[in-house]
């Protein structure tokens, strides 16, 4: 078992990637055979990135060098720098690493019955076992040119996702516009890899970030850098793919594009926090990334209220969310400087920040497995041709209730905890943005109150009186997003003393990480 | 095409086919290895796709069979990395031993083919996979292109 | 290889990416978008390959080799990963606007657009 410990940060990689080779094989000969092993191979992920987390909670982090003749023997005899591919997990890797672990499982068991009418299924199995493969890498790894590895794994996935309901006109042009996004924003990636190593000439995260001077090159690199992760998670100016993208994906893949989008949001943080730290001027660039949380919420809740569309309206709430993200963990960024400030509000707002995106990866996936039930069971997207849906699809309501309430922080959901905790710490650094943040919440409301309006209640309409529930799976796969909501909501105080608290400590420690790969050199 | 388009496809395509496995074989000595012999080799295969008509290249090269090529090749590379997992991941168990095992003297020598452990068996596996991925994708893009039925 | 101001390899870097990003703003022919996108994968790959230049060094093979000192061989394999993802998003790409053309007949971005708003 303490070997499988020792092991689990490349086997929660290797594994999804053999099941992904495997499946089309296998599916030659039985598609039922296929959908237990996809199954299989992720609930192992599952417990290889549970055990891990236990351990790394009791020990502290874990590194893991691939190739060399002991795992933890990052810099081999006789030479000053690591040579090979280094894995470093900290509390707050392996935290990003349950969420899309997590979600991934319930997008697979979620597209059991849906796959059962469509063609081809064996390429969607090997599409979702290889996004799962991206997201991980890119949360684990510890290398520079890996994660740009990782990230063009997890945009090409998520591309063919998209576009995979070929019979359907948009969905080829939604699949479009986000790989053209996404190819650009990784060459612009590799373009600032590439002036780090023509500076230093290493590639380690950790390896870089000991020998940083903050040259007027490194601060051109950091630009293209929060520029690039800026167009992958979608946030305003740069968020024009996701309601076309969102809209169109297959069943459960929308919650799974959208946990990959939030791998880009913890490589942005990785980055910021730990590559640069207090070497560059924290001021400055904390209030960048808050001034992209603000317009992010803003525009995405305004624009998301007219919309009639019940999927273009789960996208746009899903950038407005991620600004709250980025407003709670870039109050955190602009404070790191100052230890007084850091005390007493600075970690509150980073860890409301990070307790944010576990919240909004269950209940943003619920809402957006409960639209795809009711493209489902209509065959239409339109909220002005919904109507009184209450009657038959009852468990989807429900769902869709906990969901709503959650993501417009009613208490006692876990929406409204992890919202308080942004509010409090934002409105000592600036009132401005705390009174900005609680005006968007109150949008939110608006606007999902209106949808289910138009969707669940009304009158009865002639036409879908056949309509009823959609199949077991689907509901089992919304059923395990649900179950998590109500637990995380009844118990938030044993969350974030557990994941939370030791995630926002290992983000600020800058010495902590360099020192486990470097050794105190 | 033409008659004198085929007959010089006739006569050259072996030897294009021929340089793309000795590029694939050679790439731990010289430049080379699996993505780039790979990728010569499908020239190769566009090459008599172009020349030749596309549905007859497909009674010949079918696409279900290309899949088959391409997973063992990715297989093969997986199970080769997990094969030295007694130590860790992607570990070059077979220096020493007695396949691909021989170690070279320091220095510039004219190059041995015996050495290096388990580098060209995984130059061969994505040497597989590269071929089959790019054939796959020049004959489906050709055959979709002029609106022939892809047999499944 | 750098007298003054005059380095190049770094002025053709900076034409290559920015004639892409020109072409990828303002043309509307799909197509013309994805050859825009090659010409910005070919300037950030020529990018990585020129910081590996060292004046008077060997080329990093054993092979016969003049006894000089090797160059690294880290920018060649990065550029080659950097190629091989290039030709799988050109590939996809191609796919996608093969399939975008067989439902709305046409490859101008302005007429082939259905989700608005």
């Amino acid at each position: 078992m303490q070997s499988l410990v020792i092991h689990s940060p490349i086997l929660a990689i290797a594994v999804p990637l053999l099941a992904a080779f495997l499946i089309p094989l296998i599916s030659k000969f039985n598609s039922k055979v296929r959908n237990i092993v996809v199954i299989a191979a992720l609930a192992f992920t599952e417990f290889l990135v549970l055990i891990l987390a236990r351990d790394i909670y009791a020990t502290g982090l874990h590194i893991y060098t691939l190739g060399a003749s002991a795992s933890t023997l990052a810099i081999p005899e006789n030479f000053m720098v690591p040579v090979r591919i280094i894995l470093e997990v900290d509390a707050m890797s392996v935290f990003m690493g349950i969420i899309s672990v997590t979600v991934s499982l319930a997008a697979a068991i979620y597209s059991i019955s849906f796959m059962k009418q469509e063609t081809g299924g064996s390429k969607f199995y090997t599409l979702l076992l290889l996004l799962t493969v991206g997201m991980v890498g890119m949360e684990f790894t510890g290398d520079l040119f890996n994660m740009f590895v990782f990230l063009e794994i997890l945009s090409i996935s998520g591309a063919a996702l998209a576009a995979f309901r070929t019979r359907f006109a948009d969905a080829s042009e939604g699949g479009f516009k986000y790989i053209v996004i996404s190819a650009v924003g990784a060459l612009l990636i590799l373009f600032a890899i590439g002036i780090f190593y023509g500076q230093y000439n290493l590639l380690n995260i950790a390896a870089i970030a000991k020998v940083m001077q903050y040259t007027s090159l490194d601060k051109i690199a950091l630009v293209i850098l929060i520029v690039a992760f800026g167009m992958k998670l979608a946030s305003v100016p740069m968020h024009m793919w996701a309601p076309d993208t969102y809209s169109v994906a297959p069943a459960g893949t929308s919650p799974m594009i959208y946990v990959a989008s939030q791998a880009c949001l913890y490589a942005l943080f990785r980055i910021c926090f730990t590559l640069f730290g207090v070497t560059m001027d924290t001021g400055t660039i904390g209030w960048i990334i808050i001034m992209l949380g603000v317009l992010s919420m803003f525009v995405g809740v305004t624009v998301a209220v007219q919309q009639t569309d019940i999927k273009r309206l789960m996208a746009y709430h899903a950038i407005s969310q991620s600004g709250y993200m980025l407003l709670g963990i870039g109050v955190g960024l602009a404070v790191l400087a100052d230890p007084v400030a850091l005390a007493s509000y600075g970690k509150a707002a980073i860890s409301g920040g990070i307790f944010h995106i576990i919240n909004n990866a269950l209940y943003k996936g619920l809402l957006f497995l409960t639209a795809e039930a009711l493209f489902f069971s209509l065959g239409t997207r339109d909220l002005n041709r919904m109507g009184g849906m209450a009657r038959n699809m009852k468990y989807t309501t429900i769902f869709y209730i906990i969901g709503a309430l959650a993501i417009s922080g009613i208490p006692p959901f876990n929406g409204f905890t992890s919202k308080l905790m942004i509010y409090e710490s934002v409105y000592q650094f600036s009132p401005l943005l705390a009174i900005i943040a609680m005006l968007v919440s109150i949008l939110t409301l608006a606007s999902f109150t209106k949808a289910f309006q138009s969707a669940f209640t009304g009158p009865a309409l002639p036409q879908y009186g056949h309509v009823t529930e959609v199949p077991r799976p689907m509901l089992f796969g919304m059923g395990i997003l649900a179950v998590l909501i109500i637990f995380f909501s009844l118990f938030p105080s044993i969350v974030v003393n557990t994941i939370v608290t030791p995630a926002t400590d290992a983000l600020i420690n800058q010495a902590g990480y360099i020192s486990a790969v470097m050794g105190g050199l | 095409m033409s008659k004198i388009v085929r007959t010089i496809t006739n006569l050259l395509t072996p030897f294009i086919l021929m340089f793309g496995l000795y590029v694939i074989m050679h790439g731990h000595i010289t430049p080379g290895g699996g993505f780039q012999g790979g990728a010569v080799f499908a020239s190769g295969i566009a090459l008599l796709i172009v020349a030749f008509n596309s549905a007859k290249v497909q009674e010949k090269l079918k696409e279900r069979h290309l899949s088959v090529i391409e997973s063992s090749g990715a297989l093969m590379f997986i199970g080769l990395a997990f094969a030295g997992l007694g130590i860790t991941f992607f570990y070059n168990f077979m220096v020493g031993s007695s396949i691909f095992g021989q170690i070279p003297p320091e220095g510039s020598n004219p190059g041995y083919m015996w050495t290096a452990g388990v580098i060209p068996l995984m130059n061969i596996a994505v040497g597989l996979k590269v071929i089959a991925g790019l054939s796959a994708i020049v004959l489906v893009m050709a055959l979709a292109s002029s609106n022939i039925r892809i047999d499944e | 290889m750098t007298e003054g101001i005059f380095n190049i390899p770094f002025i053709a870097i900076a034409a290559l990416i920015g004639i892409s990003l020109y072409i990828m703003v303002v043309k509307r022919n799909l197509i013309k978008i994805v050859m825009g996108l090659a010409i910005l994968e070919a300037g950030v790959n020529f990018f990585i390959v020129s910081l590996g230049y060292r004046s008077g060094g060997a080329v990093p093979i054993y092979t016969n080799v003049p006894q000089k000192l090797m160059v690294l061989p880290v920018p060649q394999a990065l550029t080659l990963t950097s190629i091989v993802i290039g030709v799988s998003i050109t590939a996809l790409m191609l796919s996608m606007i093969v399939l975008i053309y067989r439902h709305t007949g046409s490859i101008d971005a302005e007429k082939s657009r259905k989700l608005k708003g």
